[in-house]
């Protein structure tokens, strides 16, 4: 993740209300005819992947094209959760392997939890300090910080696996986890935005009551950041889970699989005479469902956040 | 970037019985116990990130620099080779033909994701500022790419391929998206342009919003077209955003990897062989780690030159809004 700032972002309590609707022009319909293509071209692969995935190999061939699933089933959510037998799944044009669905489930929540309370939490508390607290040093370790916004993630990628395989973690949770669990630059860079813009006499107030640094930023800031926090924190959860280059070079094994490597590898056991599409597709719509439903929650705030800070 | 190089400084003593709270401002001269009462508190707060960023970033972009100059493949110690990689590197055709590929996949990639992010961007602003369509358009962004690959594999699949079946009811020959020399790396960066452009619109949306609404209705007034107030006010204004976003993007997009691993997996005939999946099957395919370092230093050191080259000619840092 990098970040953008606008320069001149506003506050979000800046939104520009228009309550006039105006005429319609042939311009703004020609507007909004783009604007529902896009939509259109944006929301069809979702579609599709429904379609798809309630459909039967079979029916899949003899009618590529049609709107409705082809002979509705759900034969292709029982591959893909292992449900079905060896036997079974052969026949209606999956692979034999089976698919420890749940299990690479569990890991992928396991790694991006781990990953972004970690994260956030360590960022916060770095972010504080060089946002609030004076101490020797501190605008250099800061640039430090964000020059290494500017290191492309594959450059660090080799040598951290080294390191981790000296460590004795390959193939497992926690060597997944690891390199991104204590910060990235752009979350302590974020959040120190944030905390820079928090009105002084917020802080002021709590001394004068006897609260300690370490209390207010527990007790007073940290609680004034929860629209960021979750911002970043739903934003750094899908990364985590959709984060398929470093789980694939650290997991070997079921034990340490996440859900983006067990699909690709769904995807490369599936016959190459006959792709198991309804199969692979019912897994891609599992895979991705935790991060609609996540999104779903959470949309208004998180889109609000990015339209009016422009975070990447 | 604007990146305020500086908070103000706090006023604020630590654990402050004796010292007044209008202490000066610019005091933080070591030795003074300023300093000294944040700096302990400091130390104990940045640690867990500090150690996170020295160990799995500043390190290992050392340890890949000095790997690079190693023939290193894990099970044996690195032994030094001085510049082989490197020599080998500028000899090697798929190198080249890899870092080609690279920068084709970035230019169109970059090209259509700029273009149509910014339409919609505008269209957002301009049309309407529905929060639910900005969430629709934003939905791509949660799948991950391997997914997306794996999504438009089977759209664009030559035989079952809805894709094709419109292509097919157009009177077109079906394509072979996919595994065709020459439609292959166009094909995968559209594909990352679905996921990623809706991302790459809200970033610039949030830079629209900084454009004062009175500035167009003052435009109208003058009876400017919309057309006319795109060129004259939203470009301009939005110019040092735009920079920073195509920054971003472009380091983002040189990157492309999980894509062409679920779809194409470097072929046909190396043609989707781009420079990260080059590195990676070197790397871990060969495991021959020195010469993949070498590579990833090669590609550290286009993407500085890049990001230094275009922050110069877009001259990122300013804004035309006083």
């Amino acid at each position: 993740m990098s970040a953008v700032t606008v320069p001149t972002a506003p506050s979000p309590q800046a939104t520009p209300v228009r309550p006039v609707r105006p005429r319609p022009t042939p311009g703004r319909i020609v507007a909004w005819a783009v604007m529902v293509v896009i939509v259109l071209v944006t929301l069809l692969p979702f579609y599709w992947i429904l379609r798809t995935a309630l459909s039967t190999n079979s029916g899949l061939a003899a009618s590529p094209g049609d709107v409705l699933p082809v002979d509705p089933t759900t034969g292709g959510f029982e591959r893909a959760l292992g449900l079905q037998s060896t036997k079974e799944a052969i026949a209606q044009g999956g692979a034999g392997g089976g698919l420890r669905f749940w299990r690479y489930l569990l890991n992928s929540v396991v790694v991006s939890t781990l990953v972004t309370v970690c994260q956030i939490f360590f960022s916060a508390m770095a972010a504080y300090a060089f946002a609030r607290l004076r101490w020797r040093g501190r605008d250099k370790v800061f640039a430090l910080f964000l020059a290494g916004l500017m290191v492309p993630t594959i450059f660090t990628l080799l040598p951290n696996f080294v390191l981790i395989k000296e460590l004795g973690l390959v193939d497992s949770l926690l060597g997944i986890a690891l390199p991104t669990m204590f910060m990235t630059p752009f979350a302590v860079f974020f959040l120190r935005q944030f905390f820079m813009n928090v009105p002084r006499e917020v802080e002021e107030a709590a001394l004068l009551d006897g609260a300690g640094k370490v209390r207010i930023f527990f007790r007073v800031l940290l609680p004034m950041a929860s629209t960021p926090v979750l911002t970043l924190a739903v934003l750094t959860y899908i990364t985590s889970w959709n984060d398929y280059f470093w789980p694939l070079m650290v997991s070997y094994s079921d034990g340490s699989r996440v859900l983006t490597v067990a699909l690709a590898i769904f995807r490369a056991q599936t016959p190459q005479t006959g792709t198991d599409w309804s199969g692979l597709m019912a897994a891609t719509l599992i895979a991705a469902l935790p991060m609609l439903v996540l999104f779903g929650f959470f949309a208004r705030r998180i889109v609000s956040t990015i339209s009016f800070t422009g975070i990447k | 970037m604007t990146i305020a190089s500086s908070s103000p400084p706090s006023r604020l003593p630590p654990g402050g019985a004796e010292r007044t709270a209008t202490k000066s401002r610019t005091d933080r001269r070591p030795g003074t116990g300023e300093s000294r009462g944040d700096g302990r508190l400091a130390a104990v707060f940045i640690a867990p990130a500090l150690l996170g960023f020295v160990v799995f970033l500043l390190w290992p972009t050392l340890r890949g620099i000095y790997l690079s100059f190693t023939r290193f493949n894990l099970l044996t110690p690195a032994e030094w080779v001085g510049f082989d990689n490197y020599v080998r590197m500028v000899h090697d055709p798929i190198f080249w033909s890899s870092l080609r590929v690279t920068v084709a996949y970035v230019v169109i990639n970059i090209g259509v994701q700029t273009v149509s992010a910014l339409a919609i961007a505008v269209l957002l602003q301009r049309l309407t500022q529905s929060a639910v369509l900005r969430g629709i358009v934003l939905t791509p962004y949660l799948m991950s790419n391997v997914v997306a690959g794996i999504v438009w594999l089977w759209i664009l699949d030559t035989q079952l391929g809805v894709g094709n079946e419109i292509v097919a009811a157009l009177g077109f020959d079906r394509i072979p998206f996919l595994a065709d020399e020459t439609w292959a790396i166009p094909t995968i960066a559209l594909i990352n342009v679905w996921r990623h452009v809706g991302y790459t619109a809200l970033l610039l949306f949030a830079g629209l919003q900084a454009i004062p609404n009175d500035m167009y209705e003052a435009a109208k007034v003058d009876g400017a077209s919309e057309w006319r107030m795109f060129w004259r006010i939203t470009m301009p204004l939005l110019r040092p955003v735009l920079a920073v976003v195509l920054i971003m993007t472009v380091i983002g997009s040189f990157q492309v990897f999980d894509t062409v691993a679920v779809t194409t997996r470097g072929g046909p005939a190396d043609a989707t062989n781009v420079l990260q999946y080059y590195i990676y099957g070197a790397a871990f395919g060969r495991f021959q780690f020195g010469y993949a370092s070498a590579m990833s230093v090669a590609l550290l050191v286009v993407l500085s030159a890049i990001t230094f080259v275009q922050y110069r000619l877009t001259r990122a840092g300013q804004t035309d809004l006083g």
